[in-house]
């Protein structure tokens, strides 16, 4: 929802940054206030999960110039833990399976540490189930999940709803979804994306990666960035995303060319 | 002018030599030869075993099955008989719960029987010292002497060199059909006091259609430098059971050499899981012979070393009759300069047709110092047959690091979570319950 002067929460100017010494982010500028829903879509190799990494912390990418403010602090100050810890949360297209760590141990030291850095005592093992067991009802999950190896052995589509339940727990500011949509079937696409709108408030903000219009028919965004070329080259309502879906990129990409 | 020619020390310059080998070989054979005074077919035994040690020489890396393995770091230690050990020792924290009533203790190769508890178990199950057994049960020398020493392999240097010595050892005897429930805990403590040679021997001999579990485990009580040299021999009878979880957490400062001979019979079930934690220089060697068709072994190692750690695994399987089935996964983490050494043998002859082996090397190497070398080796010529081999080195991802870290888990935690993460699949082996938290705290690094 758009909300008049609300606080912003993200602030990217003139964002630059390189993978193994190739420039990718050619000069980002977005601005996201609480409450919003942006989505970003764009062809193959234009950008958008290498900005979701930068936001992130991801040490394989070094930003070359440029500023990123989260709630009126540096972001690049910041290492990768504490800007999970500052309510930042990156669900991953990937998301790694760690045998032998159970999804609740792992789950309740990823809480823990946020409740640390928050000043807040941490939560035993008993306060902590009883949390927990409210999360999974976001995703739909089963509690047998919970004594599961993380990640190890789910299909696609238990992956990413467990990547939902991460979130729910951490109850982020700002939640950047990196092709969360990919690979789900249209069962799995709802249960995510219905997650991701109970999630959704005025006081914090989404920011959706996604090749397909379809997620979001379920996540509706207030405004849609095309990415090209390491930048944002158009920004519209949520009915771009559907002239997208009907025209592909292509128009778009042809139309910057001829104003610049 | 003059010029000054320091001489490095006599000793050390000897060492690298032949002849200097050749002394320290007889010294460990004169050592091993004065500990106890036995009679009988134990004195012939350990005869034999000394010819054996005169034959040989002390093995060098010109040597393949020690390529990697330099053992100067045991020519350096001038070893001695061990003391006699204090009268109470607090090995509290090795004790396991699960084996609170069936455990052997030795310290410094000696018989403790005030540290250790047998409980009488169910009938016929002989758990006890050698010394002892053959005054109790004087009956069951046929179960013992058949076995002790008759290994294939034993004439290997240092097989023969703890057998020339051999005086007692922990002998565990399972009866014909029968379950054992507990597991039995053979304790090996080390007090490290001096640089003492040490020989700890096992006996088990599970008698066909019988199963047990046992946990072979070498501690220490302080930081000193030693030699272990330890050898189980293990007889799995017809269709029986045996689980062996073998622990080397041995003093960082010590050296260990030791085997492990299982003979399997006829659709006899091995299941190991060997870890090694400790010692300065390891080496273990594993050799599964197949005596009939249709067994199933199961070899589950670990090996995590740090600093200038060298701990070496040679496995060896040889198969001789048809319908085997084997699975393999050895695990090795390095950190530091730390340097691991893993050579896997199979031998599928001809006889050992539809013979089914896998054999999986997996190592991770935590500082760019680290080193394994790793090396499969199967020798196969029965034509239908199914093995498998393969071997990975890698390190921790900065993906996977990231990923915990994007949770927020800091770097460090996140690391330890991953080595944990790694080492788990042999360590969720340990039927032990009380042993896999231990084991876990020991394989993590260290926090920063």
């Amino acid at each position: 929802m758009i909300i008049e002067n609300s606080p912003v929460i993200l602030s990217v100017k003139n964002l630059t940054a390189t993978v193994d010494e190739t420039l990718i982010l050619k000069g980002m500028n977005l601005e996201i206030r609480a409450g919003e829903i942006h989505a970003i879509m764009g062809p193959n190799g234009s950008g958008k999960s290498t900005f979701s990494k930068v936001l992130a912390g991801h040490p394989d990418y070094k930003v070359t110039g440029g500023e990123v403010m989260y709630l009126g602090q540096n972001l690049l100050d910041l290492e990768p833990e504490d800007r999970a810890r500052s309510g930042i949360f990156l669900a991953f297209q990937y998301p790694l399976e760690i045998p032998g760590v159970s999804n609740l141990d792992f789950l309740r030291v990823a809480y823990n540490s946020k409740r640390k850095h928050e000043g807040l005592e941490e939560l035993d093992a008993f306060d902590f189930d009883e949390l927990i067991q409210q999360k999974l009802d976001v995703v739909k999950m089963d509690t047998s999940f919970l004594n599961r190896s993380v990640n190890e052995g789910f299909s696609g589509g238990e992956k990413k709803r467990n990547e939902i339940l991460q979130m729910a727990l951490l109850d982020p500011k700002l939640a950047i979804l990196d092709e969360t949509d990919s690979g789900l079937d249209i069962d799995a696409l709802k249960i995510v994306a219905n997650g991701v709108n109970q999630l959704s408030r005025a006081d914090n903000a989404m920011l959706v990666i996604t090749h397909y219009q379809r997620l979001l028919e379920y996540i509706v965004p207030d405004y849609v960035h095309v990415m090209a070329n390491g930048r944002i080259i158009r920004t519209g309502s949520k009915d771009l995303a559907l002239e997208l879906e009907e025209r592909g990129y292509d128009w778009v990409l042809d139309e910057e060319a001829v104003a610049s | 002018m003059s010029i000054q020619v320091s001489a490095a020390p006599t000793d050390t310059a000897s060492l690298t030599t032949a002849e200097g080998r050749a002394a320290y070989l007889a010294r460990l054979l004169e050592l091993a030869q004065s500990a106890g005074n036995p009679t009988g077919w134990l004195s012939a035994l350990r005869q034999q075993a000394a010819a054996h040690v005169q034959e040989q020489t002390f093995p060098t890396t010109r040597d393949e099955e020690w390529r990697f393995t330099d053992l100067s770091e045991l020519l350096k230690i001038e070893l001695v008989q061990p003391e006699a050990t204090p009268l109470s020792l607090d090995i509290a924290g090795f004790c396991l719960p699960e084996a609170a009533g069936s455990r052997l203790v030795f310290v410094d190769g000696v018989y403790a029987p005030e540290l250790s508890a047998v409980d009488d178990g169910p009938a016929h199950l002989v758990v006890g010292n050698l010394v002892n057994l053959l005054k109790t049960h004087p009956d069951q020398i046929d179960q013992i002497q058949p076995y002790l020493g008759q290994q294939m392999g034993s004439e290997e240097v240092f097989t023969a060199l703890n057998t020339s010595g051999l005086t007692d050892a922990a002998v565990v005897l399972v009866p014909k059909n029968s379950a054992i429930e507990t597991p039995i805990h053979l304790l090996f403590v080390a007090t490290g006091q001096t640089p003492a040679l040490l020989q700890p021997r096992c006996l088990l001999v599970a008698a066909p259609n019988s199963q047990l579990t046992v946990v072979e485990d070498y501690v220490t009580l302080g930081k000193g430098t030693y030699f272990t040299n330890s050898v189980t021999e293990i007889a799995v009878q017809e269709n029986a059971q045996v689980t062996h979880i073998r622990l080397q957490r041995e003093s960082l400062a010590a050296v260990h050499i030791g085997k492990t001979a299982v003979s399997q019979a006829r659709t006899a079930r091995y299941i190991s899981t060997a870890i090694s934690l400790g010692a300065k220089l390891s080496r273990h060697n594993l050799e599964i012979y197949q005596t009939g068709e249709q067994t199933e072994t199961t070899l589950n190692g670990l090996t995590v070393l740090r600093d200038e750690q060298l701990g070496d695994t040679h496995s060896t399987l040889a198969l001789s009759k048809p319908y085997g089935t084997s699975r393999q996964v050895h695990k090795c983490i390095v950190d530091d300069r730390a340097h691991a050494v893993f050579n896997g043998k199979v031998f599928v002859p001809k006889a050992a047709q539809l013979t089914d082996a896998g054999q999986l090397s997996r190592t991770l190497l935590l500082s760019p110092k680290a080193r394994v070398d790793t090396k499969p080796q199967l020798e196969i010529v029965a034509d239908n047959v199914k093995c498998t081999h393969g071997a990975t080195v890698g390190q921790l991802e900065t993906d996977e690091i990231f990923y915990l870290q994007s949770r927020g888990i800091d770097a460090t935690t996140a690391r330890r979570l991953l080595v944990y993460a790694f080492a788990y699949e042999i360590i969720s082996q340990v039927p032990i319950a009380s042993l896999r938290p231990i084991l876990a705290n020991q394989v993590l690094p260290a926090q920063a």
